[in-house]
């Protein structure tokens, strides 16, 4: 959905699944996601459910020093949260305009 | 008290035995209270550990325990991966191989510390930590017979999670229902404390 709307304007990198491929996450195919999704503006991620969040935070703690402070876990739900991230990324703005925008969809 | 290579071996391979033959229960305790993927999710983080037991004990106490934690939490799949990962990712911070019983008590409540911040969570919202802390504090008085003790605290402490109502964690999303079920993280903890009691009486 987010790619149809962004084509190629945005990187985007996604994945779901436990190492065996069966429902859980995965560390290791959160790290390859950042990877594919990255540009010097750093990356937001958008989780389902709480193994995903504590998952890509752990993720997040073992990339390289320079692109640690650059990737966000944002605090949106994933579809509307995703789509309204990349259209924002897409405008050009900052990682931190992203994660805003995204996060304006959760009740305070 | 010395960990060599050996009592390494013994322990990586007694908590990660203890744990896969408590994979169903777990299962079961899950699907009570969660999504039913705690057993599943903890045998293959401990099946990689078995996997690479003699790699790991061949390191020093603190490099082999960062060893598991990183084992487990590229291999556990799930939301305990991060938290066992951080617990024994953490143990491995400040463990040699030469050790007092304080100085784990210590580690041990670091990485508690430690696994409070990684699931934002505390003592009481029916979790592992509320096995941890009881077991902590035998831990820290010591005394005669420690490995029975420390066994049956971890094990009054996993049954004391039944009556609890989850504040953390999938059983949360229940409320009042998560009332009159074990907590499967309480019980996976007991499960590694009572492997580590074996092996010290063995050690004794």
């Amino acid at each position: 959905m987010v790619e149809q709307m962004v084509g190629g304007d945005v990187p985007l990198g996604w994945c779901g699944g436990d190492p065996d491929g069966g429902l859980g996450t995965n560390v290791e195919a959160i790290m390859a996601a950042i990877d594919r999704a990255w540009s010097e503006k750093g990356v937001a991620i958008l989780v389902d459910l709480g193994g995903a969040e504590t998952n890509s935070e752990m993720a997040i703690e073992m990339l390289p020093e320079s692109r640690r402070n650059r990737v966000v876990v944002c605090n949106a739900p994933v579809v509307e949260g995703a789509v309204m991230a990349a259209t924002e990324a897409a405008s050009g703005a900052t990682l931190d305009a992203v994660r805003r925008t995204a996060e304006e969809l959760t009740p305070a | 008290m010395m960990i060599d290579q050996n009592t390494r071996k013994r322990l990586f391979e007694a908590v990660a035995n203890r744990v896969i033959a408590g994979a169903d229960e777990l299962t079961d305790l899950d699907r009570a209270i969660g999504d039913g993927d705690h057993g599943t999710n903890m045998r293959r983080g401990f099946e990689a550990v078995l996997a690479a037991v003699d790699e790991l004990a061949a390191k020093n106490l603190a490099d082999s325990l960062k060893g598991v934690g990183t084992t487990l939490v590229m291999k556990v799949g799930g939301a305990s991966g991060p938290l066992y990962g951080t617990l024994f990712l953490s143990l491995g911070k400040s463990l040699a191989d030469d050790v007092s019983r304080e100085q784990v008590a210590d580690a041990f409540a670091a990485a508690i510390d430690a696994v409070k911040a990684r699931g934002k969570s505390d003592v009481g919202q029916k979790t592992m930590l509320d096995v941890f802390l009881p077991v902590l504090a035998v831990l820290r008085e010591g005394g005669d017979g420690l490995p029975t003790r420390l066994k049956a605290a971890a094990r009054l402490a996993a049954e004391n999670t039944i009556p609890m109502r989850a504040i953390r964690g999938r059983a949360s999303f229940l409320g009042e229902r998560s009332i009159g079920h074990m907590d499967p993280g309480a019980r996976s903890s007991e499960l590694m404390i009572d492997a580590v009691a074996d092996v010290m009486e063995g050690c004794a």
